[in-house]
């Protein structure tokens, strides 16, 4: 078959001059996320110092037990609620369930530094809980406390549990309640069948919703700085700021590497052997029938869950921004803003078209190298943004004038002035081309090669395929991706606070710099713009329609 | 060993079972035949105690089971389940799916339970096994031995071949029955091919429209259909005009068809004629002919179809040797030991069907 052959010939070079892939691109993208983990890890090769016993004996064990607890505490707390929650949306029917099946994603739009002192504004001395209960007893001390740690705890589960919520209930929702009746059916009672069936049979999700949270709880900054909880993150802002010692905030770095990374193996392993393929979907996916009674509890759980996660904070906000409007509107919140818009705007863009560029790369020579190397590329999601700031100050800074004339630098923001916009874009590229990859790739992914190679037969190739065919089915990707990540960084904190160049406060470091300082309704204002940003990937996902 | 009164089951205002009553005895393989639609996949559910029946009674020997005013929970019932998809817990190797019902024995006991049990399928070298690294019929095997390990007193169905590839299914239906008995099941099968239900089953009943029109040995089903809709669910056929003749016999176009009867109608009464491919003979000397007008090659068998003079159609199964072609004339004769007929009413349909 002659046309067979010249088809053949046709196609052949191009998949072996792929074959190996490694593109230039790739490898640079891959360096420059892997970039801080090689640093922290290199300072400490180069020797433990001075430093290192200090850390050891009087910041490491506090910082270690207490960073435990949280992701710990978090883990339970997520757990248990996001799971029951998607059990109850899935499976059941009760009074609102509808109203209730997106609405128990709104806590996403609040950031926990947010949530968290809109609850510590409510459970102060002066706060209207305390001075209630002083109305009733005459005296505050019987108030519950408790304590920093739990209240780390309360608002990062609180803030995190949709994670474990969303994952959960696409599981449950595909399983549906075939296998409560296959235990029926093997004779166990309806609970009995939930915890020998639906809870193993969704374990690889919800150990995936669940580290996700732990995730982020290792990485939180906002929430822990503002209940004074000391952590690793807190602790390598301390070194930075405090006692402006690299080589502490370096070493500090390293072992909260290492506890996201066995949090990460710990994922892998407590996956198991077992492929779970959902079990079918039930022909009739019918929910439980609850009594009246027990529905109506239901709807009260996710009710009060709602309201102290969502309602009440962000009409405590809402409330004292519009007390304080008169007072804080000026100029200064409007450079607040600007400064937020351009940052997270320029940024999002900036790590999209890095993720789309991987993308297209690692699309058109898919080799084994090109593909690990992107995977290595949005790694930098797991690792912690206090981490990464450091990660990528000190290569910068050396580049720019020498490590040594940075260490004996005297005030934080005079070191970071020097080092402009760079670092912080590289370390927000590094924490979030993931949120954009995520998108972009799975959309490539549905460009099936023939579709292509169609448009190549018709005469369109090169950059004319790109803007016909390509951009036009990536477009709500690209959108959907650019305003993940412009939300992401909208809230952002660790990164931005020590990496931002003078001036350019943004909303959330203001909101964290008042908070600091205990002013909550001054607070509110910019919280309130955050907010409303953070819901927009709330709607995005319900109209999805999960 | 089962019995159901007039069981009823309705969804919203959609009526899916109405007043269905059947009895199977002790060690039976019954056969729920019917349409996609028709209840069957309900049926089973109501006798499970997945769904609440609306009417009627069911009843397990002496105890009753479910009637509008009382359920026994799914998990009292003593019922084994094969779901359509077989549900095997993907979480859990072969031989803990099937040792997931086994209670109140120790650990070893079980496990020895379930393995005996997978030996009587025949997987016993596939116990470690996770059900994703079973092939279909497999994985139906391993269902099978998890519902029967608790030793229930009933065995349901669902389906049980429609997630398996042709080829295994037809050799299937014999394997099946073999093993219930060997396994001493009392079953309840739901299916909608009448060859499996003709394989495997005791007793079959055909459902349409939530109706159990007939309940009865798949012999008379196919020679002694209740029900016109019985009659063309379970084979092939042709439904011709014809006349009561006598007693015994009704004149068709084709001449006289006699044999077995059940009609006490007057002579002269118009029905409609039953004739399935197997009443139509192939005879070389016969004086009557008529044109092939169409012709499946079935392995050891032709289906021809033929066309008479009046342009009425028949089917003919004849021995694959007569190898004639389309257009040819080809002598007939019928050889008809049961006859089927119904009475005719106007606007009735007759004519071929599948």
């Amino acid at each position: 078959m002659p046309g067979g052959g010249t088809t053949r010939t046709a196609v052949k070079p191009r998949t072996v001059r792929n074959g190996y892939g490694l593109s230039p691109l790739v490898l640079a993208v891959a360096f420059v996320a892997s970039l801080p983990l090689l640093v922290v890890i290199l300072s400490f090769l180069g020797g433990a110092g001075d430093v290192w016993p200090h850390l050891a004996r009087y910041v490491l064990p506090q910082a270690l037990s207490n960073t435990l607890w949280l992701a710990t505490g978090v883990a339970i707390g997520t757990t248990l609620i996001g799971v029951s929650l998607a059990w109850f949306v899935a499976a059941c029917e009760f009074p609102g369930r509808r109203f209730f099946s997106w609405a128990m994603l709104l806590p996403m739009a609040m950031p926990g530094y947010v949530l968290g002192f809109a609850f510590a504004a409510l459970f102060e001395y002066t706060g209207p809980l305390q001075g209630g209960w002083r109305l009733l007893f005459g005296s505050s001390e019987h108030f519950p406390d408790i304590g920093a740690r739990g209240a780390a705890i309360l608002t990062l589960t609180l803030t995190l549990y949709p994670y474990v919520y969303l994952i959960v209930r696409e599981a449950f929702a595909s399983q549906g309640i075939r296998g409560l009746e296959v235990a029926r059916s093997a004779g166990f009672r309806p609970l009995q069948g939930f915890v020998r069936v639906t809870l193993p049979m969704a374990r690889p999700w919800i150990v995936a919703g669940v580290s996700l949270a732990v995730m982020e709880s290792l990485a939180d900054f906002g929430t822990v700085k503002l209940f004074n909880y000391q952590t690793f993150t807190t602790a390598i802002y301390r070194a930075w700021y405090g006692l402006f010692s690299l080589q502490s905030a370096l070493q500090l770095s390293l072992v909260l590497v290492v506890l996201v990374l066995v949090a990460l193996i710990l994922e892998r392993r407590l996956r198991g052997r077992a492929r779970y393929n959902d079990p079918g979907t039930a022909r009739h996916s019918r929910r439980i029938t609850l009594s009246a009674g027990r529905a109506w509890s239901v709807s009260l759980f996710c009710g009060a869950i709602l309201f102290v996660a969502f309602g009440l904070p962000a009409g405590l906000i809402v409330k004292w921004s519009i007390e304080n409007f008169a007072l804080e509107f000026d100029s200064g919140y409007w450079r607040l803003i600007t400064n937020s818009l351009m940052l997270a705007g320029f940024a999002a863009m900036f790590i999209t078209g890095v993720a789309m560029l991987l993308g297209f790369t690692v699309r058109r020579s898919p080799g084994i190298a090109n593909r690990s190397l992107a995977r290595v590329a949005t790694l930098g999601y797991a690792i912690p943004g206090a981490v990464l700031a450091v990660g990528f100050f000190v290569p910068v800074a050396w580049l720019s004038r020498g490590l040594n004339d940075v260490i004996v630098g005297n005030d934080g923001t005079v070191i970071a002035l020097q080092s402009g916009l760079t670092v912080i874009f590289l370390a927000y590229l590094a924490r979030f081309l993931a949120v954009a990859h995520g998108p972009v790739e799975s959309a490539l992914q549905r460009i099936r090669p023939s579709v292509e190679e169609a448009a190549r037969g018709m005469g369109v190739s090169g950059l004319r395929l790109l803007g016909r065919v390509h951009l036009p089915i990536l477009r709500p990707a690209i959108l959907t991706a650019t305003l993940l990540v412009f939300v992401d960084l909208m809230k952002e904190l660790p990164i931005t606070l020590m990496t931002r160049p003078f001036g350019w406060d943004t909303l959330a470091v203001r909101v964290f710099q008042l908070t600091t300082e205990g002013e909550w309704e001054r607070a509110a204002m910019p919280a309130v713009a955050i907010v409303i940003a953070g819901l927009l990937p709330v709607i995005l996902l319900t109209r999805r329609r999960y | 060993m089962l019995t159901l009164t007039d069981v009823s089951f309705r969804y919203g205002d959609d009526v899916i079972l109405d007043a269905v009553s059947l009895t199977l005895e002790r060690g039976q393989i019954g056969c729920i035949l019917g349409p996609s639609g028709s209840g069957k996949t309900t049926l089973l559910r109501c006798i499970a105690g997945f769904e609440p029946v609306c009417g009627g009674e069911i009843q397990a020997g002496s105890n009753k089971l479910s009637s509008p005013q009382h359920q026994v929970p799914p998990e009292q019932r003593r019922i084994g389940m094969v779901f359509q998809d077989y549900a095997l817990l993907p979480h859990l190797s072969t031989l803990k799916n099937v040792g997931f019902g086994l209670r109140g024995m120790s650990s070893a006991e079980k496990r020895s339970r379930a393995l005996h049990f997978l030996q009587k399928v025949g997987l016993e070298n596939l116990a470690e096994r996770y059900p994703h690294e079973l092939s279909g019929g497999q994985q139906q095997r391993v269902a099978i031995a998890r519902a029967m390990a608790p030793e229930p007193d009933l065995l349901l169905m669902d389906e049980p071949y429609s997630n398996l590839d042709l080829a295994l299914r037809q050799s299937l239906g014999q394997e099946m029955r073999a093993l219930l008995k060997s396994l001493g099941a009392t079953a309840l099968i739901a299916t909608h091919d009448h060859h499996d239900a003709f394989a495997m089953a005791d007793v079959t009943g055909v459902l349409n429209h939530g109706r159990l029109l007939q309940w009865d040995t798949a012999y008379r089903l196919y020679h002694r259909p209740a029900d016109r809709f019985v009659a063309e669910f379970v084979g092939k056929g042709v439904w011709l005009p014809g006349r009561i003749a006598t007693g015994q016999s009704v004149e068709i176009e084709t001449g006289i068809a006699s044999g077995s009867m059940i009609a006490d109608w007057p002579v002269g009464t118009p029905v409609d004629v039953l004739l399935r491919p197997d009443d139509v003979v192939h005879d070389d000397d016969s004086t009557l002919t008529a044109e092939v007008v169409n012709k499946q090659f079935k392995g050891s068998e032709f289906l021809y179809e033929l066309r008479l003079p009046s342009g009425a159609r028949l089917l003919s199964s004849v021995p694959s040797h007569h190898n004639h072609s389309v257009g040819e004339s080809i002598g007939i004769r019928l050889e008809t030991d049961h006859v089927v007929v119904f009475r005719r009413e106007s606007g009735e349909s007759r004519g071929k069907f599948p």
